[in-house]
C-alpha cells in the first residue's frame, strides 16, 4: 500500500464515520449501525472506495483486542475469581443451549453433522464488539445484565480457542498437520498464555516504571500499544484468540499503578479502531451473494438468530438475568460474532463446509451484527408498549404518589427519590437501568423501564397527571429532549431539572424548566465552606459567606438569562466557558469590594444596640 | 405601602395567623414578606429586606408568640436587617417615622397572663422588648393587636379580629397616605 493510498483510505474511513455515525445516533439507531452503514457505503458494493475489506477487517480486529485489554484492566484477578461461576456455568449454559438449537436447525437444513456442529458452535458465539459497545452506550455495563452478559462473552472468547482447533479434526480431509498438528497447536496455545502471564505479571510494570521516569509521554503511549499489539501477535501466531490474550494481559496489569495512564492512552485508539472494525464488517457484507440467493441468506440470518434468541431467553433466567431484562439479553446477544469469521475461514481451508455454505454463513453473521441495533429498537418499542398497556393496579398509593415523576434514577435521581420517600411521598420512576426495580417497588415506587425521551412512556407513567416532573438524567441532550417533550405535552407539570453546567442551566431555563439546580454547585460550595473553616473562619461565618456567595451567584445567572435567549449566544457561552469563568471571578471580586464598602462584615461591625 | 413581615414556620398548619393574613393580603397597598418562605435556610438577604422596607410607610410584624418573643427567624431578621448605620446610629434613619403595628397570637388564654397564671406575668410585661426594638429604630409604635388562646378560640372570634386587623391597616394607609 503506497503512502498516498493509505492517506486516501484514512480520509475515506474517517469521512464516512463522521458523516454516518452522528446521523445514526440522531436517529437513535446507535453508533454500531452508523459504522456498519458507513462500511456498506464505502465498500465494494457501495461506492467502491475500498476494494479489499478482508485486510481492513483483519487490521481492525485490533480495536476489539484493545477493548478486551481495557476491560481486563478494570478487572483485577480477585474480581475475576468472583466471576468464575458466572463465566463457566453461565457461559457454558449459553453455549450449550445456543449451539444445540442451531446445530439441530442446520442438520434439518441438510448439513452433514460435522459441518452443522462447527457452524452451530461458531454461531453460538456473540459479537463482543457489538455487545460491549451497545452496553456501554446504554449504560448497562455496571448492571446485573451487564455483568452476566460480560461473563458469557468472556466464556465465548475462551471457547473460541478449542473451537478453531476442532475444525481440522472434524474435516474429512485433514488439513495440513492433521490431528497431531492440532495437539501441537494446543501446546503452543498454552505456551503463549504462559508467556503473556510472565510478560504481564513480571516484565511490564518494571519497564513502565523506567519509561515513566524518562517523562516521555509519547514513548509511554508507544509502549502501551507495543504491549497490546505484541501480545495479540503472539497469541494469533499460537492460534489463540488475540482478544483473549489481550484480556489476560489487561487483568494482570489491573493492579498496576499505571492502570489509569494505560487506559487514557489506549482509549482513543480503541474507539477509532472499534469504529473501523464495524466499518470493515459493513464493507464485507456481500451484497452480490445477497442479491443472488436472497431467500437462503435471509432464512439463514433470521433462522439462526431466532433459534439463538429463543435459547438465550431460555437460559437467561437460570444464569441470573433479572426477569425484565431477559428479552433484552436475548436480543443483544443473538447476533453472530467476529470469531465466527475466523472459524468459517478455517473451515473453508479444511473444506469442512459444503458448497457456498461458508460464504452464506459469513454473510449471515455480518448481517446479524447489523440487525442487532434494529432488534434492540424493536425490543424497546415492544417494552414501552407493554408498559403502556399494563393496567394500572387499583392501588390508592399510586395516585397519591402520581404527583411526582422522576426521569433518570442515577446518583441524582436516587437522592431526590429517597428524600421524597423519607417525607412520605411516593414517586414514579423512569430509567433505562431496571437493576433495582424490584427493590424500588417494595418501597412503593412505581418503576418504568425504558427510554425517557419517548412520549408514550412518559404518558404511561402518568406524566399528564404529574404535579412535578424531575429530570435527573445525566446526558445533557436527553435532559433537554425530556424538557421539550414535557413542555409540549404536559404543560401543567412543574419541571425540576438537574443541570450539568452553566450552559446547560441556561438551556434548561430557556426551554421552560421551572427549577434548575447545577449538580456540582451545592457540594462545591459546601467544600468551600469547609475550607474556610479549616483556615480558621468560624463555622457560622463560613456558612454566611457561602450563603451570600450562593445568593449572588444564582442572581447573576438569572440576571444573565434574558441575554441568553437566542441560541447563538448560548452556544457562544458554551464555547467561551473559560472567558465566562474569568468574568465570574471579576463579578465575585466586585461583590466583595462592594460588601466591604458597606461594612457589614468589616470595620463597622455592629455594636451593641442597647 | 404597608409591608407585612410574616413569620410563621409552618404557615399551612396555622389557623389564626393564616386567617388574619388572608383578611388583609388583598389590599392593594399591602405587600407580604413571608420570611420562612423567603429564607427557609435562614440565609437572609439583608439588602433585599432593606430595599423592601425603604418605600414602606408602615411595617407590620405578624407572628405567633414563641417563648414570650418572636420566632427565631424574625429575631435573626432583627439582628441582620436592623443594622447600625441603616436602622439606628449615625445615618441610621431608614425606618424613621414609619408606623409599626405588632400583630401576634398566643397559645394560652389571656387568663394565663397574670401573676397567678401559668406565665407568671401580665401580657404587658412581655411587650417592652419588642416595643423598644421598634422605637430604637425611630419607628412609631402603634397599639398592638393580640389574639390570645389562638388554638381554642372559635372562628367567630378570629373573624372579628381579622376585621379589626383590616380596619387598622386601612386606617394606617389613610393616615400615612399609602392608600391609592
Amino acid at each position: 500500500m503506497s503512502d498516498s493510498s493509505m492517506l486516501v483510505d484514512a480520509v475515506v474511513y474517517l469521512g464516512a464515520a463522521v458523516l454516518c455515525v452522528p446521523i445514526a445516533k440522531r436517529l437513535r439507531l446507535g453508533s454500531v449501525l452508523g459504522y456498519l452503514i458507513a462500511g456498506c457505503l464505502i465498500g465494494p458494493f457501495g461506492l467502491r472506495f475500498v476494494q479489499d475489506p478482508a485486510s481492513t477487517l483483519h487490521f481492525a480486529e485490533i480495536g476489539v483486542v484493545l477493548m478486551l485489554f481495557l476491560i481486563g484492566l478494570e478487572l483485577d484477578p480477585k474480581h475475576l475469581w468472583t466471576m468464575r461461576r458466572a463465566v463457566f456455568v453461565g457461559g457454558a449454559a449459553q453455549m450449550a443451549a445456543c449451539a444445540a438449537a442451531i446445530f439441530a436447525g442446520l442438520l434439518a437444513c441438510g448439513l452433514p453433522w460435522q459441518a452443522a456442529l462447527v457452524a452451530g458452535l461458531a454461531l453460538a458465539l456473540s459479537s463482543t464488539a457489538v455487545c460491549m459497545q451497545t452496553m456501554a452506550e446504554r449504560n448497562l455495563l455496571p448492571t446485573a445484565l451487564g455483568r452476566t452478559s460480560f461473563a458469557v462473552l468472556l466464556f465465548q472468547d475462551i471457547t473460541a480457542i478449542p473451537l478453531v482447533a476442532l475444525v481440522p479434526l472434524l474435516a474429512d480431509a485433514p488439513a495440513e498437520g492433521g490431528s497431531s498438528g492440532s495437539a501441537v497447536g494446543l501446546l503452543r496455545g498454552v505456551g503463549a498464555v504462559v508467556a503473556v502471564f510472565v510478560i504481564g505479571r513480571f516484565v511490564t510494570n518494571p519497564v513502565l516504571r523506567v519509561i515513566a521516569r524518562t517523562g516521555l509521554r509519547e514513548v509511554f503511549t508507544a509502549f502501551t500499544l507495543l504491549l497490546v499489539l505484541g501480545v495479540a501477535e503472539l497469541m494469533s501466531r499460537a492460534g489463540v484468540s488475540m482478544a483473549l490474550g489481550a484480556f489476560l494481559a489487561g487483568v494482570l496489569l489491573a493492579g498496576s499503578e499505571y492502570r489509569h495512564a494505560l487506559e487514557t492512552d489506549l482509549e482513543p485508539f480503541k474507539g477509532l479502531l472499534m469504529g473501523l472494525f464495524f466499518i470493515a464488517v459493513g464493507m464485507s457484507i456481500d451484497f452480490a451473494l445477497l442479491a443472488d440467493r436472497p431467500l437462503a441468506v435471509l432464512g439463514l440470518v433470521l433462522g439462526f438468530q431466532l433459534l439463538k434468541a429463543a435459547a438465550l431467553r431460555l437460559v437467561a433466567g437460570p444464569i441470573g438475568v433479572g426477569s425484565r431484562q431477559r428479552w433484552l439479553f436475548a436480543a443483544m446477544l443473538a447476533q453472530g460474532g467476529e470469531f465466527a469469521f475466523v472459524v468459517f475461514g478455517v473451515a473453508r481451508t479444511a473444506s469442512l463446509l459444503p458448497g457456498q455454505w461458508d460464504s452464506l454463513l459469513t454473510l449471515a453473521v455480518a448481517l446479524s451484527m447489523a440487525l442487532t441495533p434494529i432488534l434492540l429498537i424493536v425490543h424497546d418499542r415492544a417494552l414501552a408498549r407493554a408498559a403502556a398497556a399494563t393496567p394500572r393496579e387499583p392501588d390508592t398509593i399510586e395516585d397519591q404518589g402520581g404527583g411526582v415523576l422522576i426521569a433518570g434514577f442515577g446518583r441524582v435521581g436516587q437522592i431526590v427519590g429517597r428524600l421524597l420517600l423519607a417525607s412520605g411521598k411516593t414517586a414514579t420512576i423512569l430509567d433505562h437501568d431496571p437493576d433495582q426495580i424490584e427493590m424500588l417497588k417494595r418501597f412503593g415506587f412505581r418503576v418504568f423501564y425504558g427510554d425517557v425521551t419517548r412520549v408514550d412512556l412518559l404518558e404511561a407513567a402518568g406524566a399528564a397527571r404529574a404535579k412535578v416532573i424531575v429530570v435527573a438524567v445525566d446526558e445533557i441532550e436527553t435532559s433537554l429532549e425530556v424538557i421539550d417533550l414535557a413542555r409540549e405535552h404536559f404543560p401543567k407539570a412543574r419541571l425540576v431539572a438537574r443541570a450539568r453546567n452553566v450552559p446547560h442551566y441556561f438551556e434548561l431555563r430557556t426551554r421552560g424548566a421551572d427549577i434548575v439546580e447545577r449538580e456540582t454547585f451545592e457540594s462545591a460550595l459546601q467544600l468551600g465552606r469547609r475550607t474556610l473553616e479549616a483556615l480558621g473562619v468560624r463555622a457560622h461565618e463560613a456558612r454566611e459567606r457561602a450563603d451570600a456567595f450562593r445568593r449572588h451567584n444564582k442572581k447573576m445567572l438569572e440576571d444573565l438569562l434574558p441575554h441568553m435567549q437566542d441560541e447563538a449566544q448560548r452556544v457562544a457561552l458554551a464555547r467561551s466557558a473559560r472567558d465566562e469563568l474569568e468574568r465570574q471571578f471579576e463579578r465575585d471580586r466586585a461583590e466583595l469590594e462592594r460588601e466591604h464598602g458597606h461594612g457589614w462584615h468589616a470595620e463597622r461591625e455592629r455594636s451593641d444596640a442597647s | 405601602m404597608i409591608v407585612i413581615l410574616y413569620a410563621h414556620p409552618y404557615p399551612d398548619r396555622s389557623r389564626a395567623n393564616r386567617a388574619l393574613l388572608r383578611s388583609v393580603e388583598d389590599l392593594p397597598y399591602v405587600s407580604v414578606r413571608s420570611l420562612y418562605d423567603l429564607y427557609p435556610d435562614f440565609a437572609i438577604d439583608v439588602e433585599a429586606e432593606q430595599r423592601a422596607l425603604a418605600d414602606a410607610s408602615a411595617v407590620v410584624l405578624q407572628h405567633p408568640m414563641y417563648w414570650y418573643s418572636v420566632p427565631g427567624l424574625l429575631k435573626l431578621w432583627f439582628d441582620k436587617v436592623l443594622a447600625r448605620g441603616w436602622a439606628y446610629g449615625d445615618g441610621g434613619d431608614a425606618l424613621a417615622d414609619k408606623r409599626c403595628l405588632w400583630v401576634t397570637t398566643t397559645g394560652a388564654p389571656e387568663s394565663g397572663f397574670s401573676p397567678e397564671g401559668m406565665h407568671g406575668h401580665s401580657f404587658h410585661a412581655f411587650v417592652p422588648a419588642i416595643e423598644q426594638t421598634v422605637r430604637f429604630c425611630k419607628m412609631r409604635w402603634e397599639e398592638p393587636l393580640v389574639l390570645h388562646g389562638a388554638h381554642r378560640v372559635d372562628d367567630e372570634r378570629i373573624a372579628e379580629l381579622a376585621r379589626s386587623y383590616r380596619a387598622r391597616l386601612e386606617a394606617l394607609a389613610g393616615a400615612t397616605g399609602g392608600a391609592p
